[in-house]
């Protein structure tokens, strides 16, 4: 199942372990968490479920390209990271 | 006087705390965190503190035991802009949709307990029924055709930092936008007028220079007493008026008209303090010398009040929220740019510095009622 990881700075303001989840893009695995955990929602997305500017989503090393939609496919193993991005902020 | 001063910086909420005689700080809410504002709720003695994470965004905790243990409620949201309809501003820039910094946190009004007013960048004026859990767009003042015209001062977009409910109808409520001047409603929000006549913007064309969608006041106040009586500090200098707003009239004060902040007396409508720099190009105390100015006469004449304040090297501005009166209009807090926080109980006459080493400060606030 893919895992979603989550900075420890953002730990810091919301509880966020390392989860495993069900789905095929990035939207769907975030979403498992949310779902979970929907004070986390806010820290990671704005209002209208965009990648807030400066936050980062990394799937097997890579930044996802899609960071309104968050449409990146993920595989079944895939690794997520929630990162700050170390502009702004 | 209220002996308990909320103190929001970019490190932290300090919550500062008068005992026989002596200030001191108390405890420190948030450490670390970006604190841009507080409002102490008169009506049922919650706090409120709103931070700005950066990275995670925008929050609101608010606080039932003054400070000691807080809660994170809602925040305002923005309506979702469909792909490929993105509005324009007057810049050409795409208009921003979405919450960037709360700018103004407000009591609806005494006969309206749990009710809030809260203005934020970008130009949204939002209100919540229910002591912050959730919170409503005003769409009257979003929609209406002048806020497109509106723009960023400092920021990229432009903001709503001053809301102002009038404590004999709080339906009758102004609020000051930077860039978009000050706006009025008189049936609650669903209709808004521009109140702006006298106002000038230096920053614009001279056709455009009266216009009333992109004055800049930095901060607007009302003399709760007088309701009527109104001040602010623009960016092109100080405005008063006597109207409600109807019509305003240029002030000149030494050094300089140049500041964000303004205080009004709690009673008396005359009774005005600024905190000045010396111009929009150079954000610094006239000859590093930091002033309060006093009016007691509505601007006729200042005193330039510098008792207990640097007078040498000194840098320190002062934002449009850091400057405060407390209820009986003896006590005077305000904090600067550079961490020092500044106390004064007899007008203005003289300051005490309570601390030197204060984070950059945003706001300061008296709890009422302390």
């Amino acid at each position: 199942m893919p895992v979603v990881h989550f900075t420890a700075n953002l730990r810091r303001h919301v509880d966020c372990p390392t989860t495993e989840v069900v789905g095929e893009t990035v939207r769907d695995a975030l979403d498992a968490v949310f779902a979970q955990n929907p004070r986390l929602r806010g820290y990671v997305v704005d209002e209208h479920g965009a990648l807030r500017k400066h936050m980062n989503v990394f799937v097997d090393g890579e930044q996802v390209c899609d960071r309104n939609g968050l449409s990146d496919a993920i595989g079944p193993r895939a690794e997520l990271y929630v990162m700050q991005a170390l502009s702004g902020g | 006087m209220s002996t308990t001063v909320l103190v929001s910086t970019r490190k932290g909420l300090f919550t500062v705390v008068c005992r026989d005689s002596e200030w001191d700080i108390e405890r420190v809410s948030f450490v670390g965190d970006n604190v841009t504002l507080t409002f102490p709720d008169h009506r049922d003695g919650a706090w409120y503190a709103a931070l700005d994470h950066g990275h995670f965004g925008v929050k609101l905790h608010r606080s039932d035991n003054r400070g000691e243990t807080w809660s994170e409620v809602g925040v305002p949201t923005y309506p979702e802009v469909p792909e490929g309809q993105q509005e324009v501003g007057p810049s050409g820039r795409p208009l921003t949709s979405s919450l960037k910094l709360f700018w103004a946190l407000e009591s609806a009004g005494d006969d309206r307990p749990g009710e809030l007013w809260a203005g934020t960048i970008p130009g949204g004026l939002f209100r919540s029924r229910d002591r912050g859990d959730s919170w409503e767009l005003v769409k009257s003042l979003w929609e209406h055709p002048l806020r497109k015209q509106w723009f960023g001062g400092g920021a990229d977009d432009p903001g709503i930092h001053s809301v102002l409910v009038d404590p004999a109808d709080s339906r009758h409520v102004f609020v000051g936008v930077s860039c978009g001047g000050v706006w009025e409603t008189t049936d609650d929000g669903e209709t808004w007028e521009p109140r702006c006549k006298g106002m000038r913007a230096d920053f614009m064309p001279p056709e455009r220079a009266e216009d009333p969608a992109i004055q800049d006041p930095h901060i607007v106040v009302a003399c709760p007493a007088d309701f009527s009586a109104m001040w602010t500090q623009h960016h092109c200098g100080i405005w008063r008026s006597r109207d409600g707003a109807k019509s305003w009239q240029q002030i000149k004060a030494p050094p300089s008209s140049f500041g964000f902040a303004v205080a009004v007396h709690p009673r008396d409508p005359n009774t005005a303090y600024f905190v000045p720099a010396i111009s929009d190009q150079r954000r610094v105390p006239v000859d590093g010398r930091v002033v309060v100015t006093r009016t007691r006469d509505g601007g006729e004449s200042f005193d330039v009040l510098t008792n207990g304040l640097p007078q040498r090297h000194a840098y320190d501005l002062v934002f449009r929220h850091a400057l405060a009166i407390d209820p009986t209009g003896e006590r005077l807090a305000f904090g600067s740019t550079t961490g020092n926080l500044w106390i004064s109980d007899n007008a203005g006459d003289s300051f005490a510095c309570i601390s030197h080493h204060l984070p950059q400060i945003y706001a300061v606030r008296f709890v009422p009622g302390t």
